[in-house]
């Protein structure tokens, strides 16, 4: 197989990846993130209707004869299915869904409330807290990881991989007004752990060859070390990501998000292995000692 | 890495043979002795709902320290310690005392075999703690206090949730402590929880007390609201009888003016005090007063000493039921908030499955296929691990009875997707070893052991992942960090000891036939 010369935009990707970083913190800073009731408190409700001419405008209309504050109505698949959300959380009176029920079905007598979530304040911000405690513990145990594994470049080169995906995939998701919700957080877990895995499998190689040849120096040296596990890299990713396709369009309402952010991190974990996580072996210039001295150390 | 041992390969084939046993026992409920353990479906799966109810402990700490006061007023009373002021503020109880008895005042509330206030060894601490300044004095409840009064409050509560849970007859409720404060309560099959809502919001602290006509009574009195919120009724403090006393309570048709309503039955103790106070209060009108709310004031017209009567109010015969089914459960100790709710209708629930098997099948047929096409015999060889890996990750699910959420099905998914990277990782560097070797097993072999090291770092941070998910996540979130830990362990196992198994086989009879890869 020909090699490719990815070392040469080494330095153009280097930019675009800074670029998408600074864009991506700026969405997140100015524009934030689309919080779920997970996240945010208050309550969803799936609805289903009996026949299909009902619009977005006229359930929202027959909702909001009830006071909801922040109400926002979705249609997804066809023209029965419509997710409502609004601020208000039942908390003070445990009748209230009950009586919203009553007096939605007053307008759709055949309505189906297929899902409610009703989540208050204080669990709400709990779940939050828990889930940013989660994605950082699992970036720290990475790290920590691979710092015992590997020499604390690759360490290095892996968490700005691992923050890379986690700040885009999350700009994304602020740029495109997309939900974070609790599936979301699983999410950008598992492709924490696909793009270490990535690059752990890039890292395995580079060591491996620094071990192998003393005089080649570390800009080859990790492209041909791309190279040679090019084939495993994208055949992974095309069967995770024939996997995620098929529950993104198969799986339903409520699994879209989590495959759509899944779908996203697998791309960019892919790209970052090889952008990210191998530049900053070069920029730190590893080289056969870096690898070969501790082993020396040990006997 | 080419070499099984004869005791290896039948233990891979018991292993296997067992656990896909098991994963077939979810699709036909064969009576068995063996195994009792399914799979639990979800229950956004099976629909349900699912509540996180948070006690307020507050009424509980204030009464505590009421009784405490009452309790420290006798003693020094008792023991002629001169002390008075006493007031209670912010959950703390106040006094002063003389200034020649600041020393006895201390000496008896820290005394550690006291009574007053328990001195617990095993964390050095008491109950309450005394702070003072010179006779000025203030005690409250120590942090292992607080702790243990939550938690007797919090047990006392879960008793009294399960009770009105099983009496509404749900099917399989689930009813768990969380935390210091907390009750999960799961109810599989339940669509719409608006009833057990209303139970569960209800503290039901059912108390017996005289109306007063005027505001002078020796005890105090207070002004109570009726249930229909407009009428109001004078009563005394003074409570005849409360809903510990009864045993029994159940909903009833008043044949004589077609009226629902409950009918009780006292204890001993129960019947005695109220055979007593009916006795010597004929003619008065007395409040049945539920959580604060005066329920309906009957006049007494006789001695009421058998130990049972009944309590009318304005009820439907659901109303009764649920009234019934509150005092026969008991009161809760303190008032419950639902802070979290999440109701999923059955039909919603079977569409999830329905969608999740569907992507499940095709994603599955995908990664096969694109399997087959890119290393034809080794692909199938792949493809055998891998439906092996799926029937071995379900077969372990149902050994722990875990249990199967949407993101759990999402999770096994994407294990199907990531389980081949390691067979992938295998081939690619036997393929890169044949091109220096020539005797087809050796290049196997190393292939096998080079790619190790890379399979295992891979996989361990997926599971490291995992595992943060499955400690940190809730409910439907859990479930997918469940398959997604065990899918990598089945996967491990079946690249290693299946596919490895069966390379060797198909390579040891193939050696000479030139690059097998």
């Amino acid at each position: 197989m020909k090699t490719i010369q990815f070392n040469k935009y080494y330095r153009y990707f280097g930019s675009l990846s800074i670029i998408l970083i600074i864009i991506s913190l700026s969405f997140l800073f100015f524009k934030g993130l689309n919080y779920g009731v997970d996240f945010k408190g208050g309550t969803l409700i799936e609805i289903r209707l009996n026949n299909s001419d009902h619009s977005v405008s006229k359930v929202r209309d027959v909702f909001s004869k009830s006071n909801l504050p922040n109400l926002t109505v979705k249609n997804f698949g066809n023209n029965k299915d419509y997710i409502v959300k609004f601020q208000k959380t039942n908390l003070d009176n445990p009748e209230f869904i009950n009586n919203l029920k009553n007096e939605v079905s007053k307008s759709f007598p055949n309505i189906n409330f297929r899902r409610v979530e009703n989540v208050g304040p204080k669990v709400s911000s709990e779940l939050l807290k828990s889930g940013i405690i989660a994605i950082s513990l699992s970036l720290a145990a990475m790290l920590f990881y691979i710092w015992i594994r590997f020499e604390w470049q690759f360490s290095l080169g892996a968490i700005f991989a691992l923050f890379h995906d986690v700040i885009i995939t999350l700009g994304i998701f602020s740029f495109l007004s997309l939900e974070i919700n609790l599936s979301i957080v699983a999410a950008v877990l598992t492709i924490v752990g696909y793009s270490m895995n990535d690059t752990v499998v890039i890292f395995d190689r580079v060591r491996d060859n620094l071990k192998k040849y003393s005089d080649l120096n570390i800009f080859d040296l990790t492209n041909q070390s791309i190279n040679e596990t090019l084939s495993r890299t994208i055949l992974t990713s095309v069967t995770t990501l024939l996997a995620l396709f098929s529950i993104f369009f198969l799986g339903g309402e409520i699994l879209r998000g989590f495959s759509f952010a899944m779908i996203l991190g697998v791309i960019i974990g892919t790209y970052s292995s090889i952008y990210i996580a191998n530049p900053v072996l070069v920029k730190l210039n590893v080289d056969h000692y870096t690898v070969v001295k501790k082993e020396e150390d040990k006997n | 890495m080419l070499y099984f041992s004869k005791i290896k390969i039948i233990t891979i084939f018991l292993v296997t043979i067992f656990l896909s046993y098991l994963t077939f026992s979810n699709l036909f409920s064969f009576d068995d002795k063996l195994v009792k353990n399914k799979i639990n479906l979800g229950l956004d799966l099976q629909g349900g709902s699912y509540l996180l109810l948070e006690i307020d402990n507050q009424p509980i700490i204030s009464q505590t320290l009421q009784n405490k006061l009452i309790d420290l007023k006798k003693f020094f009373n008792d023991n002629s310690i001169k002390v008075k002021n006493f007031s209670i503020e912010n959950n703390k109880i106040f006094f002063e005392s003389d200034l020649m008895y600041v020393d006895q005042v201390q000496s008896n509330l820290l005394d550690k075999d006291g009574e007053l206030n328990p001195y617990f060894e095993k964390f050095k601490t008491h109950q309450y703690i005394l702070e003072n300044n010179e006779n000025f004095f203030n005690f409250y409840l120590s942090d292992y206090g607080i702790v243990i009064l939550n938690s007797s409050s919090l047990d006392q509560a879960v008793e009294i949730v399960r009770r009105r849970v099983d009496e509404t007859g749900t099917n399989e409720p689930n009813i768990l402590k969380r935390g210091n404060d907390r009750i999960l309560v799961e109810l599989p099959g339940l669509d719409d929880p608006a009833r057990i809502k209303s139970l569960l919001g209800k503290t039901a602290n059912l108390t017996f007390q005289f109306v007063s006509l005027t505001e002078n009574d020796s005890f105090g009195t207070e002004v109570l609201k009726f249930d229909n919120g407009i009428d109001e009724a004078i009563v005394s403090k003074r409570i005849i009888l409360n809903g510990d006393n009864l045993v029994d309570a159940k909903p009833r048709m008043d044949t004589q003016n077609n009226e629902t309503i409950v009918s009780f039955t006292l204890d001993r103790v129960g019947a005695k005090k109220f055979g007593k106070a009916t006795t010597e209060n004929v003619g008065k009108q007395l409040a049945i007063v539920l959580d604060g709310k005066i329920i309906s004031a009957p006049s007494i017209r006789e001695p009421i000493v058998g130990g049972s009567g009944q309590i009318s109010g304005n009820f439907t015969f659901q109303s009764a039921t649920d009234l019934a089914l509150l005092l026969r459960s008991g009161a809760l100790p303190a008032p419950l908030n639902i802070i979290e709710e999440r109701t999923v209708g059955p039909d919603l629930g079977k569409d999830s499955i329905k969608a999740g098997i569907i992507s499940l099948i095709i994603g599955f047929s995908l990664v096969v296929l694109f399997m087959i096409y890119k290393y034809r015999i080794f692909g199938l060889i792949a493809n055998l691990a891998l439906i092996t890996n799926l029937f071995l990750l379900i077969g372990v699910l149902t050994l722990f009875g875990a249990t199967l959420t949407l993101p759990g099905i999402a999770g096994i998914i994407l294990t199907v997707g990531m389980a081949v990277d390691a067979n992938v990782l295998i081939f690619e560097r036997i393929k890169e070893e044949i091109k220096k070797e020539n005797n087809q097993i050796i290049a196997f072999d190393s292939g096998y052991v080079k790619s190790r090291t890379a399979i295992i770092d891979a996989n361990i941070t997926t599971l490291i992942a995992a595992i943060i998910l499955f400690l940190m996540g809730s409910g439907p979130v859990k479930g997918f960090s469940v398959t997604l830990g065990v899918g990598i362990l089945t996967t491990l196992f079946s690249v290693y000891f299946i596919a490895r198994l069966l390379s060797s086989i198909y390579v040891k009879s193939n050696k000479d036939k030139g690059k097998l890869i």
